[in-house]
């Protein structure tokens, strides 16, 4: 049996409303990204730097890579609740799933930490 | 000279399944596969496999043809064969019984999960609960189903969680009697449905949609469902 105890949310509605919610962030903030290179195509290190520099960029940047650890997360969890499960793998599976959950929250966090230091940091 | 391939697994002789290759003398006519399946039997009568109407009606004979699932009773050879090379196997994701039998057990799991029959807890009328055109109208292309299986066991979410995943056939029969305007028990059958995987392991891929003998819509369904969930839920 695959336990539902990791999943993100508490049903699967939330889970996928989530999924759509960050989604569209993400199209934003990469459309956002896309629209500063294609307006200035030798950007220079300063000019790109002053890009992050006024605070709702800021918390652009930050609502996206938020919505990038909750859109991997969900999308992680069901590739893993898919795959890595009993059925396909045999009686280690379920050992082997929670180590790979484990794994991906800690990369997530950690990614997470860090590109809010980056963002916020002078 | 049709050339044909067919699946061949007996648990009880054989350690693992094989194709066996034949040769089947079809008489030029553009028969279908079931007949074709038919003509080899009478050829070798050890060949397994399930029919009973040869009309597309009882749904017992879903089979995967050149990689395609659907009834073998209406396939016909023009439109299943390629190269003159007829390939049959047994429905994917499904235990093997033998031969082209699968064990279903799981298919009907999931039709039992979703509680295929009508709840209305008012007193019964006189005659019989009525229902406007308009409602009943709602039903078409839901009621249809035979329950063949060749939806759920060509997707893939269906073949990694058959255990939680209801699939696109139980799914079309939830939607069946969450649209049924004689059904007083949508409220109980939603909150059933409203985990991680009952519903939402679908992401609209439509292999199911693309297969179904009947013409039905899975996807289509399992979108109202969806929709059914996000308004209770505001
Ligand atoms: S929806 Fe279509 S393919 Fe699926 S079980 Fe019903 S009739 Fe068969
Ligand atoms: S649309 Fe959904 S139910 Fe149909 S085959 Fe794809 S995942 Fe399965
Ligand atoms: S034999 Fe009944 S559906 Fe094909």
């Amino acid at each position: 049996m695959v336990t539902a105890v990791t999943n993100f949310g508490r049903s699967g509605l939330y889970d996928w409303l989530m999924q759509r919610v960050t989604g569209v962030v993400l199209l934003c903030y990469f459309g956002f990204i896309g629209a500063v290179l294609v307006t200035h195509p030798d950007i220079s290190y300063s000019e790109w730097r002053s890009t992050f520099e006024p605070t709702w960029v800021r918390i652009f940047s930050v609502a996206a890579l938020l919505s990038l650890a909750v859109h991997a997360w969900i999308g992680l969890w069901s590739v893993l609740t898919d795959y890595v499960t009993p059925r396909m793998l045999g009686d280690k599976a379920n050992l082997l799933r929670g180590l790979a959950t484990l794994a991906c929250a800690i990369t997530l966090f950690t990614y997470l930490v860090w590109g809010i230091q980056i963002i916020w940091g002078s | 000279m049709l050339q044909v391939s067919i699946y061949r697994y007996n648990p009880e002789t054989d350690s693992e399944p094989y194709m066996q290759d034949l040769e089947v003398d079809t008489g030029g006519k553009d028969l279908m596969v079931l007949d074709v399946l038919e003509l080899i039997k009478a050829q070798d009568s050890t060949v397994a496999f399930r029919r009973s109407c040869r009309e597309g009606v009882c749904g017992s004979d879903g089979l995967n043809m050149n990689g395609k699932n659907g009834l073998a009773c209406i396939s016909p050879l023009s439109e299943t064969v390629k190269n003159n090379k007829l390939i049959v196997r047994p429905l994917p994701g499904l235990p093997v019984v033998r031969d082209l039998v699968v064990d279903m057990s799981l298919f009907y799991q999931q039709y039992e999960k979703i509680e295929p029959y009508l709840q209305n807890d008012t007193p019964a009328p006189a005659i019989e609960r009525l229902q406007s055109p308009q409602e009943r109208e709602k039903l078409d292309g839901l009621y249809e189903c035979i329950l063949c299986a060749c939806c759920s066991s060509s997707c893939p979410s269906f073949w990694w969680n058959p255990d939680r995943f209801i699939g696109p056939a139980g799914l079309l029969q939830a939607y069946r009697f969450l649209a049924d305007s004689r059904d007083t028990a949508t409220e109980e059958r939603l909150a059933k449905l409203d985990d991680p995987f009952s519903v939402f392991r679908c992401h609209g891929i439509q292999n199911c949609v693309a297969v179904c003998p009947k013409g039905l819509n899975p996807t289509r369904a399992i979108g109202h469902i969806r929709n059914m969930l996000l308004q209770r839920a505001t």
